[in-house]
């Protein structure tokens, strides 16, 4: 017990020292442009300092168009991610059961994976004009393949002998992929959200910028048609806050759901 | 009970054939502990894969009561070598036990009061709650025959259960799997690679030769049902028949 608790305690402490590292660091970056600007190492009216961000940041939070689109933002974002890991998992526990159809499509899905999402902002314009429809098409097609690639991986991971387990069980075939092939995926199908999660966003803000669909791009895109430059700065940290958030739930998630994984539990004291 | 007859097993694949298992035919009745031993890459475990309905045969046939087996058949529960990896790490041992039943659409109460008495059987009443990681490897095991007596099988496969467990964990788990085979009264197939286990263990001691498998001696084994690793290891009659699997083994396998 006293091992354990020391242990626990190094941990925290490294937890701590980590931190405390990284606020530092940051603090750093802040400084740094708050200074290069007033020194002229950058021209003021492009880059302000830090301090007029902030300032800009905090007018905005009173804004009820901030927030309306912002909610605009996190819906497109977080219904493009749904749809994308929804689709992905069912095709990809499909995909990753079937190596018949899995053959069938590895060619068509390696050509049309690389295809950058953006390319298809002409199409969607056409499609469905600015809306938000056009951006989402944006967002599940660049979320989707992150998905569908890991669960092809972690459906192929089940090992042998669980799978020979569960055959000689009688487990029917939606109690082998409810009980054993989705806990072997669900790692990857975590991983596969983590990196959906922030191309999700990326394609969100882009979709807005570029085809005007409402949200925090569009705002950026506003901003910079009026010349409010610290706007523009204080809208990009927003757009960053919102990428350390979903990487914070994510990790969240994973520790609650994959407890009992090696890459999460710790390495429990064996009972005599 | 299990019969095999004249069970053939090729592996064909990338321009090699590989005759796994001969021509084999033996039969274990109702209830019998028989023991396969042979020397290893005899096939044993292509033997226990085609019984549990997880590999088909080249020809012959293979019945598990009765039944010709073309998929894993009903009543036959197995074992596996690698508990680690045959236990789920994802559900604690005591969901380990239920799971097979669960699938079978068996009521919570009825499969809770099967888990419990299959666990308490195995010594584990109090490790219901914790996961198979947190536990030692012969620990582990007892789960995963506690998960196999908890499905309630006729027939039960084990695979060189303790192969990965060490001596003293060994010879108490081999203790175990007599009073859970007396108790529940299975047809027990016990595939091990170990002499001394097969004839302490069985009722029967089938030596295998080596590939392309055939039945070399069928031994039965005439020690004392009351078995202890004590009395019976140092027994005479123990020792003899130790000795003539051994001399048995060492013949069939002097060609490689």
């Amino acid at each position: 017990m006293v091992a354990v608790a020391a242990r626990t305690s190094r941990v925290t402490g490294r937890r701590f020292r980590s931190v405390t590292l990284g606020a530092l660091g940051l603090f750093g970056f802040a400084l740094a442009l708050e200074i290069a600007p007033r020194v002229g190492v950058v021209p003021i009216d492009f880059a302000p300092p830090t301090s007029q961000i902030l300032v800009s940041l905090g007018e905005l939070v009173g804004e009820a168009s901030f927030w309306t689109a912002l909610v605009d933002t996190l819906r497109t974002w977080a219904l493009g991610l749904c749809i994308a890991l929804v689709a992905g998992v069912v095709i990809g526990v499909l995909l990753g059961s079937l190596p018949f159809v899995r053959a069938a499509t590895a060619t068509t899905i390696e050509f049309l994976r690389p295809i950058p999402s953006v390319a298809l902002i002409p199409l969607v314009i056409v499609l469905y004009g600015p809306t938000v429809k056009s951006t989402l098409v944006l967002v599940v097609y660049a979320a989707f393949w992150q998905v569908l690639i890991q669960v092809v991986h972690g459906v192929a991971d089940v090992d042998p002998v669980a799978r020979d387990t569960a055959l000689a069980f009688r487990l029917s075939p939606w109690a082998r992929v409810r009980y054993v092939v989705w806990p072997t995926s669900l790692p990857y199908v975590i991983t596969g959200f983590r990196l959906a999660a922030s191309v999700a966003l990326i394609l969100t803000i882009t979709g807005e910028l570029v085809i005007g669909s409402p949200g925090i791009g569009k705002e950026i895109d506003n901003a910079q048609q009026s010349n409010a430059v610290r706007t523009v700065y204080a809208l990009i940290v927003v757009t960053g806050i919102l990428g350390v958030l979903a990487n914070l739930l994510t990790r969240f998630v994973e520790r609650r759901v994959l407890s009992w994984h090696p890459s999460t539990r710790g390495e429990e004291v064996t009972p005599a | 009970m299990l019969e095999v007859k004249n069970l053939h097993k090729v592996y064909d694949g990338h321009g090699r054939r590989v005759t796994a298992v001969g021509d084999l035919t033996f039969s274990v009745p109702e209830g019998q502990f028989a023991c396969v031993v042979g020397p290893s890459g005899c096939g044993k475990t292509t033997l226990l894969r085609v019984l549990a309905g997880l590999l088909p045969a080249t020809s012959g046939e293979v019945l598990v009561q009765r039944t010709p087996v073309t998929a894993p058949p009903p009543g036959l529960a197995v074992v596996f070598q690698e508990y680690g990896r045959s236990l789920f790490p994802w559900l604690r041992v005591r969901e380990n036990v239920e799971l097979p039943l669960k699938a079978q659409g068996m009521a919570r109460s009825d499969r809770g009061a099967l888990a419990a008495e299959a666990l308490a059987a195995v010594g584990l009443s109090d490790a219901h709650g914790a996961y198979p990681w947190q536990l030692s490897g012969g620990m582990q095991q007892r789960v995963a025959i506690a998960r196999a007596i908890a499905y309630q099988p006729r027939v039960l496969l084990m695979d060189e259960p303790f192969a990965a467990v060490d001596a003293q964990t060994r010879a108490d788990l081999e203790d175990l799997v007599r009073s859970v085979w007396q108790r529940f009264g299975v047809t027990l197939l016990f595939v091990t690679h170990d002499i001394d286990e097969a004839v302490y263990l069985g009722q029967r001691v089938i030596v295998l030769s080596a590939s392309p498998t055939t039945v070399a001696q069928d031994l039965t084994i005439d020690l004392p049902a009351e078995r202890d690793q004590l009395t019976t290891r140092s027994d005479a009659r123990f020792t003899e028949l130790r000795g003539q699997v051994y001399a048995q083994i060492q013949k069939v396998k002097a060609p490689a």
